[in-house]
């Protein structure tokens, strides 16, 4: 039997600005970049900034155009698709955005009116497909209100609304928490979370933050000047990852992994040997990890560390001082080498 | 003052050119400055009808004529007056002139109070499948419709402006009536009463923009 067609297929995709300087070289924005979503993904993709994540999720719905490469849009490639068939695409994609981007010249309910109205839905249909989303949303009573009368938080509900008043099958989210505070972000990603879970939408996400991937994601890719450098089950990823620039990344927004400067400051502090242990899979035992630690008395104390967890799976990273004499020290490390990562710290 | 007595009804004939000829100007001026603005703004890199060379000829065509001053242009147009309107003189070729000029001037200020529209919002639109013509009219001129306002009422007073030097050139209204009566007769009186009455007019008009304006800003 053969896979289904996934929903959204990359193959080869890449995307070059010509130079803006006369004989300057030019910008490879997406470099030969392939993926594939499956429906009801949640897919993340993640990376640092200029790393070229919103362009390639503006590849997908066409809003650039890529130079290289198939868009297979549900097997249908769209890459070279003229504007005027795009339309039709583009109804089936929502999108929101980090800066919201709603109409502040219309109400709350005729924003989400309005990809109805592109739609060419009458006018009974199109009311009450607004009252429905903005009941979803929880947003029933600012139907009248204007977006400049909203906070950040409900700026972003009515962008989902509007983003999925024509039932779209897959949702681009652009940043769509980096403006909003904690707390809010949190209200948000729940709010993403039933979109998919309730109605089947399948998601890409565009961030970099950890919050996004933990709270959401299933799958995710990260990327790096314009590749994708790992991809993956998102615990995999976070726990293990296998491209030092991911495992850059990845350590600035998991917890428990010290940076240079905290290395440093420990260095200072403890004279003796350091070392991070790894654990990765909820099937660590740490109480044997330990154990096997102070059978032979070498002595340890935990100068930095942190527990992660994503979809329910703990993993993390403790960094430990040890004292003893060296030869004792190794012959432990050994066997808990056996049992998990360990990294000494020089 | 007696004189200006005397001269009531002129005063108040060359009041309504002057209404006239400003209404008119602003309609077409402030028709052909839309088109222009809304072609140099689609045109332009990035946007979302960009065309290069169709940005380069408007640009070039308003930074061409925008300079010349007024009352040079209102001389250099006559034969193209007389081309479209059919007389180089009187209130219609005038009417045809400042609204040519003002066309160019309101182009430039239609095109910087679209800028002032989230490129973002743009995209949003795009995003729903929508296309360029839905855009500008459910998108652009919506959301700049606040500026655009002020635009307009800033280009009135200079509507007014070139109404008045037209006067030196065959047009009517009070900028040809303080020439007549006042300036040519040494009659100061008369040329204040015509300068009191386009001060009224003129804070009328930017009462009246301002009041919109802040009705579509909705503060």
């Amino acid at each position: 039997m053969s896979a289904p067609t996934p929903l959204v297929e990359l193959k080869n995709v890449s995307k070059v600005y010509p130079a803006t300087v006369k004989g300057a070289p030019d910008v490879t924005a997406i470099d030969d970049v392939s993926l594939r979503i499956d429906a009801g993904d949640v897919y993340g993709i993640i990376g640092y900034s200029g790393a070229g994540k919103s362009t390639l999720v503006r590849l997908v719905n066409v809003l650039e155009r890529s130079t290289a490469g198939q868009i297979l849009i549900d097997g249908r490639d769209v890459a070279g698709l003229p504007e005027r068939e795009l339309r039709p695409v583009r109804l089936g994609i929502g999108m929101i955005f980090q800066q919201f981007n709603l109409l502040n010249s219309r109400s709350v309910a005729r924003n989400v009116e309005y990809p109805l109205e592109v739609a060419g839905r009458d006018k009974a249909a199109r009311t009450k497909r607004v009252a429905e989303m903005l009941d979803f949303v929880g947003l029933g009573d600012k139907a009248g209100a204007y977006p400049d009368q909203l906070s950040g938080g409900q700026k972003q509900r009515v962008g989902i609304a509007r983003a999925l008043a024509t039932s779209p099958a897959l949702l681009l989210a652009d940043e769509a928490t980096s403006a909003l505070d904690p707390e809010t972000t949190h209200e948000v990603l729940e709010l993403l979370k039933r979109v998919n879970q309730e109605f089947g939408v399948t998601i890409i996400v565009i961030t970099h933050e950890m919050d996004v991937i933990q709270t959401l994601a299933t799958k995710v890719a990260v990327m790096d000047r314009g590749r994708i450098i790992e991809r993956g089950d998102v615990f995999d990823v976070f726990s293990n990852p296998q491209q030092d620039a991911s495992a850059r990344f990845v350590s600035t927004v998991v917890k428990g992994v010290p940076s240079a400067a905290e290395l440093a400051v420990l260095r200072a502090r403890h004279t003796g040997r350091i070392v991070t242990l790894a654990f990765r899979t909820d099937a660590v035992d740490q109480t044997r990890v330990f154990g096997e630690l102070s059978r032979d008395g070498v002595g340890f104390q935990v100068v930095y560390g942190g527990i992660n967890e994503i979809q329910g799976r703990p993993f993390g990273h403790l960094t430990l001082a040890l004292t003893g004499d060296d030869a004792t020290i190794d012959s432990a490390l050994d066997r808990v080498r056996a049992l998990t990562t360990v990294t000494e710290v020089r | 003052m007696d004189s200006l007595i005397d001269l009531q009804p002129e005063f108040w004939k060359a009041a309504g050119e002057t209404l006239y000829i400003v209404g008119f100007t602003l309609l077409f001026g402030g028709l052909g400055g839309l088109l222009i603005g809304l072609g140099l703004y689609l045109s332009r890199a990035g946007s979302i009808l960009a065309n290069r060379p169709v940005f380069a000829v408007l640009n070039v065509l308003v930074n061409t004529v925008r300079p010349i001053p007024f009352i040079i242009f209102l001389a250099a147009a006559q034969p193209l007056a007389r081309a479209v309107v059919g007389t180089g003189i009187g209130n219609n070729a005038i009417i045809f002139t400042i609204a040519l000029a003002a066309s160019f001037a309101m182009g430039r200020i239609v095109e910087q109070n679209l800028l002032t529209v989230s490129p973002g919002v743009i995209e949003a639109a795009r995003s729903v499948g929508a296309g360029p013509v839905r855009i500008i009219f459910t998108v652009l001129l919506p959301e700049a419709l606040g500026p655009l306002i002020l635009g307009y009422t800033f280009i009135f007073v200079a509507l007014v402006d070139m109404s008045a030097v037209a006067g030196y050139v065959g047009g009517g209204g009070l900028g040809a009536f303080a020439l007549l009566y006042g300036y040519r007769q040494y009659n100061p009186i008369v040329t204040w009463a015509a300068v009191l009455l386009i001060i009224v007019l003129v804070q009328l008009v930017q009462f009246l923009g301002n009041w919109l304006a802040r009705k579509a800003l909705r503060r």
